[in-house]
C-alpha cells in the first residue's frame, strides 16, 4: 500500500499535513504527535519582521466551528530561521513555510531569505481575512493573484503553493490566476469571514469584530471548492477546511485534493493528525486501494 | 559528527536526542468523575481521577477540559483547585459560563471527560510572608497554593455575595473576607479588606478579575512588594501553538519576539510588573 504523495517534485510520506496557524512550528504539538509520522508540517505564517497581531479576544467558539482573528502574530524571519527551521529539521517530515506580508516586497523578502534554507515548499498566504493590508487583499482579485504569484516565483527556490480565500465569488478564477502566474500548487480553503455578537453585553466577541471561521461546519463548503478547483486547474490542490477525521480527509482527496491540511481539529484533539494518517491507511486497506493516487479526484 | 572524548558520546547526536526526547509534561487522559457538587449558585466542584496529571500538576496550573459534544470544538481552560497525589485526583471548581461548562455541570460520578494537562507554569513559591488573594472564580486555584505554601500566609478572598470554599481555606491559615454587598467581612473589595485589617505582606499571589489584578499590581508597586498574578484569556489550543491567548508584556518576549506573552504557556502566572493589561 503506497501512501506517498508527489507534490510538485517533493515526496511526502503521506498526504496529511498541518494547516498553517494551528500548529505553530510544531514544537508545542510534538509533545502529543510524532512529527515523523506526518507528510509535512506547514508552519504559522512568517513575515520579514516580527508582527504583534491583533488585540484580544482573538478567538471565539461558534456552533460546529470557531472564529479566529490572531492577525498573523509571528516572530519574523530571522528568529524563524534561527529557531524554528532547526527544530523541524530534527524530524523526518517535510517543511512547508507559510509566508505572509503587507506588500509584494515584504513577501519577496521572506521568499528570498528562505531560498537558501532547508525547507521543502513555500505556501503564500494571500487569504488571511484578519489583517488590513496584504493577506486577503491580494487574494480577492485575480489580476493581483497572478501578479504576486509571478513575482514570488522569480525568487523562490522551492515550489510555491498559493493559499486561496473562500471569500470570493468564484474561487476557480483565483486558482486559474495563480496557475497562470506560475504557481506550483494551490491550497484551499482559508477561513470564511464571520462575526459573533455577545447578546448580553451587545458587543462583538472578537476585538477585531470579524474573524475567520473554521471547523467542521465549513467542511462541505471546502469540499465543494476543492472539487470545483480540481475541474479548473492542472496543478495539484492541497485541500483543507474543517477536516476533523480520516473520513473528512478522504472526502477531500476524492474531491480532488492531492494532500490535505488539518487545522482546527488539532485544538479538539491534539493527536488528530497522526490518527488521520492511520485512518486513511485503514480505509485504503478496507477498499483495497494500492496507491493513494487512485483516490485523488476519484469521485464520480 | 565529533566524538566527545570525556563522555564518549557523539556531541551533535546527543544534542538532537536531548531536544527530541524532551520529557513529557503534558498528558491527554480520559478521566472519570469521582464526584461533583454545586457549592454555590452556578459554581461546581468536580473531582477527577487523573493519574498522570495529578502526578505532575503544580499549584496555579490549569487543565483543558473537552466537551463530549462534537459541536463544541475548543477545550475549556479550568484552573486546578486541588491536587490529591495519593488518590491520583485533581479538583476543579468552576462557574457555569456557557454551554461547555453547563455540560460539565450536568455530569455525574462515573462519567468520563477528556482532559489535557497540566498546562501553564503555576505559581513560583517564595518563603516570605504572603498574601494569597482570590477574587470570585479566581479563588479556587489559591486553595492548592494555600496547602503547599509553608510560610506565614494571609488569605484574602473577595466575593460578590455568596461565599464558597471559605471553610476550606481556614484550614490553612487566617482568612479575611470582602463582599461587594457587605454580607460577610469587609464591604468592598480585597484591597479594602487588606486596609481595613491593617494587613501587610512581602509577596502577593493572586487570581481574579482584571480590575482586581490591576489594583493589586498598583498596590504592590506602591509598597515595593513582589506580586504574582494569574491571568486569563480566551484560548484555543491551550498549549502555546495558536497564539490566541496572549497578553501584552513590558519587554519583548523571547518566544514571540514581540511584546506578547502566551497566557497558556509563559503564564498563566506572571510577575505583575512584566505584563500590561
Amino acid at each position: 500500500m503506497n501512501m506517498k504523495v508527489d507534490l510538485c517534485g517533493v515526496t511526502l510520506k503521506n498526504p496529511v499535513m498541518t494547516a498553517s496557524g494551528t500548529f505553530g512550528a510544531g514544537e508545542e504539538y510534538s509533545e502529543f504527535v510524532d512529527l515523523n509520522k506526518l507528510g509535512a508540517v506547514v508552519t504559522k505564517g512568517v513575515a520579514n519582521v516580527p508582527w504583534e497581531g491583533n488585540p484580544t479576544p482573538r478567538v471565539a467558539e461558534v456552533y460546529g466551528g470557531m472564529l479566529n482573528a490572531i492577525g498573523l502574530q509571528n516572530p519574523g524571519i530571522d528568529l524563524f530561521i534561527e529557531r524554528d527551521i532547526p527544530f523541524l529539521k530534527q524530524y523526518d517530515t517535510k517543511i512547508i513555510v507559510n509566508v505572509c506580508g503587507h506588500t509584494t516586497e515584504e513577501y519577496v523578502e521572506v521568499v528570498k531569505r528562505l531560498a537558501e534554507q532547508p525547507v521543502d515548499m513555500l505556501e503564500i498566504n494571500i487569504s488571511c481575512p484578519n489583517v488590513k493590508e496584504g493577506g486577503i487583499a491580494f487574494g480577492q482579485n485575480p489580476k493581483l493573484v497572478e501578479d504576486i504569484t509571478r513575482e514570488i516565483k522569480k525568487y523562490a527556490a522551492q515550489p510555491v503553493i498559493m493559499k486561496l480565500s473562500p471569500n470570493v465569488t468564484d474561487i476557480t478564477e483565483m486558482a486559474r490566476a495563480a496557475e497562470a502566474g506560475g504557481a506550483d500548487a494551490v491550497s484551499l480553503i482559508n477561513t470564511l469571514t464571520g462575526m459573533k455578537i455577545d447578546i448580553n453585553r451587545r458587543k462583538f466577541v472578537l476585538a477585531n469584530k470579524t474573524g475567520g471561521m473554521s471547523g467542521p461546519a465549513v467542511h462541505p463548503v471546502a469540499v465543494r471548492m476543492v472539487y470545483q478547483t480540481a475541474q479548473a486547474v492542472r496543478i495539484p490542490i492541497i485541500g483543507m477546511g474543517g477536516i476533523m477525521n480520516a473520513e473528512d480527509a478522504i472526502e477531500m482527496i476524492l474531491a480532488g485534493a492531492s494532500a490535505v491540511s488539518v487545522g482546527t481539529a488539532n485544538f479538539t484533539n491534539p493527536k488528530v493528525t497522526e490518527e488521520i494518517v492511520e485512518g486513511i491507511a485503514a480505509y485504503m486497506e478496507k477498499y483495497h486501494v494500492n496507491d493513494i493516487k487512485e483516490l485523488v479526484g476519484a469521485v464520480v | 559528527m565529533r566524538q566527545n572524548v570525556s563522555t564518549g558520546v557523539f556531541v551533535e547526536g546527543l544534542k538532537v536526542e536531548r531536544l527530541r526526547k524532551k520529557m513529557q509534561t503534558k498528558f491527554e487522559e480520559m478521566v472519570s468523575i469521582i464526584r461533583q457538587e454545586e457549592i454555590a449558585d452556578d459554581i461546581y466542584s468536580m473531582w477527577l481521577g487523573a493519574e498522570q496529571i495529578a502526578a505532575y500538576a503544580k499549584a496555579g496550573q490549569f487543565v483543558s477540559v473537552y466537551s463530549n459534544d462534537g459541536s463544541r470544538l475548543l477545550p475549556r481552560p479550568i484552573s486546578i483547585c486541588e491536587i490529591d497525589r495519593e488518590k491520583n485526583a485533581i479538583r476543579l471548581v468552576y462557574r457555569i459560563a456557557g454551554k461547555g461548562t453547563a455540560e460539565f455541570s450536568g455530569m455525574r460520578a462515573g462519567m468520563q471527560l477528556k482532559v489535557v494537562g497540566p498546562l501553564g507554569n503555576g505559581f513560583t513559591k517564595r518563603d516570605k510572608k504572603a498574601f494569597l488573594i482570590g477574587g470570585g472564580i479566581g479563588i479556587p486555584p489559591m486553595l492548592q497554593l494555600a496547602k503547599e505554601l509553608d510560610c506565614e500566609k494571609q488569605m484574602v478572598l473577595g466575593y460578590r455575595d455568596e461565599l464558597f470554599l471559605t471553610d476550606e481555606f481556614e484550614a490553612f491559615g487566617k482568612v479575611y473576607l470582602a463582599t461587594e454587598d457587605g454580607s460577610a467581612g469587609t464591604k468592598g473589595n480585597v484591597l479594602d479588606a487588606i486596609r481595613e485589617n491593617g494587613l501587610t505582606a512581602d509577596v502577593i499571589y493572586a487570581c481574579g478579575p482584571a480590575p482586581m489584578l490591576r489594583a493589586l499590581k498598583e498596590y504592590a508597586q506602591e509598597n515595593g512588594i513582589e506580586c504574582w498574578i494569574s491571568m486569563e484569556e480566551r484560548m484555543a489550543c491551550g498549549i502555546g501553538a495558536c497564539l490566541a491567548c496572549v497578553c501584552k508584556s513590558k519587554n519583548k518576549d523571547a518566544h514571540s519576539n514581540v511584546n506578547n506573552k502566551r497566557i497558556c504557556k509563559e503564564g498563566p502566572v506572571f510577575l505583575a510588573e512584566e505584563v500590561e493589561f
